[in-house]
């Protein structure tokens, strides 16, 4: 339970989800415990395989845990899933759900009769939340005829059709332009605010995005949660000296004159800028101990007869924190001593044409009337 | 700048997540209406339906018209085949989009949307029964109309009522057999394929669609047992050729309405427990979202 008497919005207790595939068992989770309190938007941070989706899956009712225990608002995952289904909703990156011979009203209405709206309640929501993703234009075309932008921003409004309580993200800009995905992140933005109280859980492996929405975040590999907390807290635990950038009119005597002032750990120069002003400017990059040693660079500066013309302070990425406890990026495959486990390997990227063939009416690009 | 989005101030999420009896059932009844649509609203918008499923059934029927007036067959043998021709609408519909169906929800992304959903996954499959039953009325209906008349088809029924009462509980059998295959066909996955290839010719040849299906004997018999659409249409034709010269030498249309009554009961039972195997197996091994499994 939350310090309010509300029981948290997801609880998580040694989670742990084992797949039986052949030849060897694949540990999707290994012993994941994690508490989000309700309100909070709350980010999973991890590589493709991390196990993110796999939690993701329990705890929408999807997927059993093999061991231990979750609930969502105090309802049971396993035993619950009526009561969770009521209140959740969730949306997938890539997500082709629905039938591409509605129009987007159709298939949002569709949809809101699922989660038991009255007819004229679903049309006049559909509506609302149609104008909402800024997809008015398009809500008489057909879905199979959405740009992967719109179709994810439709994805986006069937999720809020019950106006859940919790809302799962998951991969939700997966596949999208940058363009895309910004108007996807803003949306998800501007209904946390217009929403208050309610939680979201975003998966995603998209460092900066985890840093624009979310409150906190846990950084998530091979099944395991290896940090938590703000995006601010997690940064700190890489940041164990100051980073400046100096930009100055002059420097005489390079970066070496600053090297040997105290509490001046390093002092690199970066490539001297022509500002179109007939002048050129230093950069120096900056190591201190602490920020406090920043004044006495400034001092021998001004002694020097230095202006400075800008300072910037330099933030380790969650990128860097991920480095740090992993010691590898996340584009980098594990190397050979570091655990086995891995998540299910994604469906075969070559179409069995059975798959589809049996649809009739399906053409290219559209998918089956029913 | 104020958000797009409404606020709907609602208690908490522990009171959102009671709902009554009546909200459940509600939509329930809602999710049927709602997985309905799309089948419905396709047969108005894809009017290829109109050729791939009329035209050329229309054609299969009208070679075995041909066959039976060569052959100087009983009159009534050209009402069997239309009525027969009639009939293959619905178990086509049955086997390709009931029992085929949720395979290729899976394989969308739909099916872990529709068990997410707070409905009875059951109601999934009533919607797509429903639908499916418009769409294949529509065909059904057209290819009687059509070749009654161009063959000259001269219908003797007595018994309105229970020719009426026989056509629904065929569907309701039908359908009860699409939503068991349908779950049975998720559990099979891609193999499922193939099963689907083979009840298409053997059904209809076993069920007599084309000939009365008295003239298989002990098969014919096994399959009135077994087969919605062989009892049905034994008992449809029965009711609709009361004046035939040969009787067919089934069991009576009454006896077969009960059959029908039994299949539908039994199915609809195994569909629901199959169903719920299926979301358990489902649960535990991550075959419902995961779509290699």
């Amino acid at each position: 339970m939350s310090g309010s008497s509300q029981p948290l919005a997801i609880d998580v207790r040694g989670i742990r989800r084992v797949y039986n595939v052949k030849p060897t068992p694949i540990v999707a989770l290994q012993g994941v415990d994690l508490a989000v309190e309700p309100g909070e938007f709350f980010g999973l941070l991890g590589p493709n395989g991390a196990g993110k989706t796999t939690l993701i899956k329990i705890l929408t009712t999807l997927l059993l845990p093999s061991a231990g225990t979750a609930s969502i608002f105090g309802f049971d995952v396993e035993r619950q899933t009526k009561q969770i289904r009521r209140i959740m909703n969730m949306v997938a990156g890539g997500e082709q759900s629905g039938y591409g011979i509605l129009t987007v009203r159709e298939q949002l209405w569709m949809f809101s009769q699922f989660y038991g709206l009255p007819s004229k309640e679903g049309w006049r929501r559909v509506d609302e939340l149609v104008d909402a993703v800024g997809l008015g234009e398009q809500r008489e075309q057909r879905v199979s005829t959405l740009s992967t932008g719109q179709r994810q921003k439709m994805n986006f409004a069937r999720g809020l059709l019950n106006d859940p309580w919790i809302f799962f993200l998951d991969e939700p800009t997966l596949g999208l332009d940058v363009s895309a995905a910004r108007s996807v992140r803003e949306l998800v933005l501007a209904w946390k605010a217009a929403v208050p109280g309610r939680t979201v859980l975003l998966t995603t492996h998209y460092m900066a995005e985890a840093d624009e929405l979310c409150d906190r975040i846990a950084i998530v590999d091979h099944g395991r949660i290896l940090a938590l907390g703000t995006p601010d807290e997690l940064k700190k635990r890489v940041q164990r000296e100051s980073v400046f950038r100096l930009e100055l009119d002059r420097l005489d005597g390079g970066p070496a004159a600053l090297k040997r002032l105290p509490g001046v750990l390093s002092a690199t120069a970066a490539a001297a800028q022509d500002d179109g002003r007939e002048r050129q400017t230093v950069e120096v990059n900056l190591t201190l101990e602490d920020d406090a040693a920043l004044g006495t660079v400034v001092g021998a500066l001004a002694g020097i007869g230095s202006h400075i013309l800008a300072l910037r302070k330099s933030e380790p990425s969650l990128e860097d924190v991920f480095v740090e406890l992993v010691g590898r990026g996340f584009d980098e495959e594990p190397t050979d001593g570091e655990p086995a486990n891995r998540e299910p390997p994604a469906p075969d990227s070559t179409p069995d044409p059975r798959d589809t063939a049996h649809e009739p009416g399906e053409r290219e690009g559209e998918q089956a009337v029913v | 700048m104020s958000s797009p989005f409404v606020f709907r101030p609602t208690a908490s999420p522990q009171e959102a997540a009671n709902w009554s009896r009546r909200q459940i059932l509600a939509t329930d009844l809602r999710a049927v209406v709602g997985r309905a649509y799309p089948r419905v609203t396709g047969l108005f918008r894809e009017k290829s339906w109109v050729f791939f499923e009329i035209a050329l059934p229309f054609l299969a029927t009208s070679a075995f018209v041909f066959v039976y007036r060569a052959v100087q067959a009983p009159p009534e043998y050209i009402g069997f085949v239309v009525l027969g021709g009639a009939m293959t609408a619905f178990w086509l519909n049955v086997i390709w989009m009931m029992a085929q169906q949720l395979w290729w929800e899976k394989s969308q992304g739909n099916l872990e949307l529709y068990f997410a959903a707070p409905m009875n996954i059951m109601s999934v499959l009533f919607g797509m029964a429903f639908g499916g039953f418009v769409m294949s009325s529509a065909r059904a209906v057209v290819v009687l109309v059509v070749a009654s008349t161009v063959y000259g088809v001269a219908f003797a029924v007595d018994q309105w009522l229970l020719l009426i009462g026989v056509f629904f509980l065929t569907l309701a059998a039908l359908y009860g057999l699409g939503m068991v295959l349908a779950s049975l066909f998720l559990m099979w996955g891609r193999e499922a394929w193939h099963l689907t290839q083979f009840l298409v010719e053997p059904v209809y040849f076993v069920s007599g669609l084309n000939f009365p299906i008295a003239r298989l004997g002990i098969v014919g018999s096994l399959a009135i047992a077994l087969l919605p659409l062989a009892v049905g249409l034994d008992a449809m034709r029965q009711l609709a050729f009361a004046d035939a010269a040969y009787p067919l030498g089934t069991p009576s249309p009454e006896i077969e309405a009960l059959i029908l009554v039994a299949m539908t009961v039994v199915f609809l039972v195994l569909a629901r427990w199959a169903l719920r195997i299926l979301e358990r197996l489902a649960r535990q091994e991550g075959r419902l979202s995961i779509r290699w499994q």
